[in-house]
């Protein structure tokens, strides 16, 4: 149920490819985890990035601390959409799990971009 | 005429309770699946709705009928399992869905993203840097979406 927000993603992947969208997902999951549910069992086909410590997830201020379902530091849901100079131009941290961004979101702020 | 069966039996509480149970369910096995549907719970609003005239209609029908102490328990008992599925799913939703951490350091927009090295799923290390560059059918990439989520720990 969790993965729900990435599955729209998935079902969008043509439009964002076709946008020059790269599409990276980011949590604590470990490569290996990744491999075995993301790629090999949802078959998902973007780049997925592991942050076990959690580091960058630290960075960019997300960590949700010992959170309730897991017992575990893990990432908030938020998304970021960066341009080619690596400058956030569009972004979205929730303040409820159950509302993400959606991609026809995120391609109407991709638009203006070079 | 009604049949025995029919008579007997009060349907309402019954389709009451297993709507209620459908209307709860159906949201983390169904409808979250979909933005319109998972950010304002509607169609499991609608579900609930039915359900609870129903167990309204076979609650009222219990208790005025010559049906005994238990039928009246058991009606009871249905009605408020299900208005507790319903108090549950807006829980869920509307207070454990916002229990999250502020994050008011989070890059803004306008604001250079901290870079990054992590590895990806296959091990190898890559950097915001890379993301940024590396050509997606031969032509650079016009943006990168960042998407933090909970994984599977």
């Amino acid at each position: 149920m969790c993965q729900s927000e990435l599955r729209s993603f998935q079902k969008d992947m043509n439009k964002f490819i076709d946008a020059g969208i790269r599409v990276v997902g980011i949590s604590v999951d470990t490569a290996e985890k990744t491999r075995e549910y993301m790629l090999q069992k949802a078959g998902y086909t973007f780049t997925f990035l592991s942050d076990p410590k959690p580091e960058t997830i630290g960075s960019y201020d997300l960590v949700h601390p010992e959170e309730l379902a897991s017992g575990k530091d893990i990432a908030r849901p938020a998304e970021f959409l960066l341009d080619s100079s690596g400058t956030v131009r569009w972004r979205m941290v929730t303040e409820n799990f159950f509302k993400t961004a959606r991609p026809e979101q995120v391609l109407e702020a991709a638009r203006p971009l070079q | 005429m009604r049949s025995q069966f029919t008579k007997g039996l009060n349907w309402q509480i019954w389709a009451g309770f297993l709507l209620s149970l459908v209307a709860g369910l159906s949201y983390p096995f169904v409808f979250v699946r979909w933005p319109m549907t998972r950010e304002f719970p509607w169609a499991n609003l609608v579900l609930f709705a039915i359900a609870i005239l129903l167990l309204f209609l076979g609650l009222r029908r219990a208790f005025q009928s010559d049906k005994g102490i238990v039928s009246k328990i058991f009606s009871s008992l249905a009605a408020a399992f299900g208005l507790f599925m319903l108090a549950a799913l807006l829980f869920v939703i509307y207070v454990a869905g916002s229990w999250l951490p502020a994050s008011s350091a989070a890059p803004l927009v306008g604001q250079k993203a901290p870079d990054f090295t992590l590895t990806d799923s296959n091990d190898k290390p890559v950097t915001l840097g890379q993301l940024l560059t590396e050509p997606i059918n031969n032509k650079p990439p016009r943006a990168v979406l960042l998407i933090f989520y909970r994984g599977y720990w």
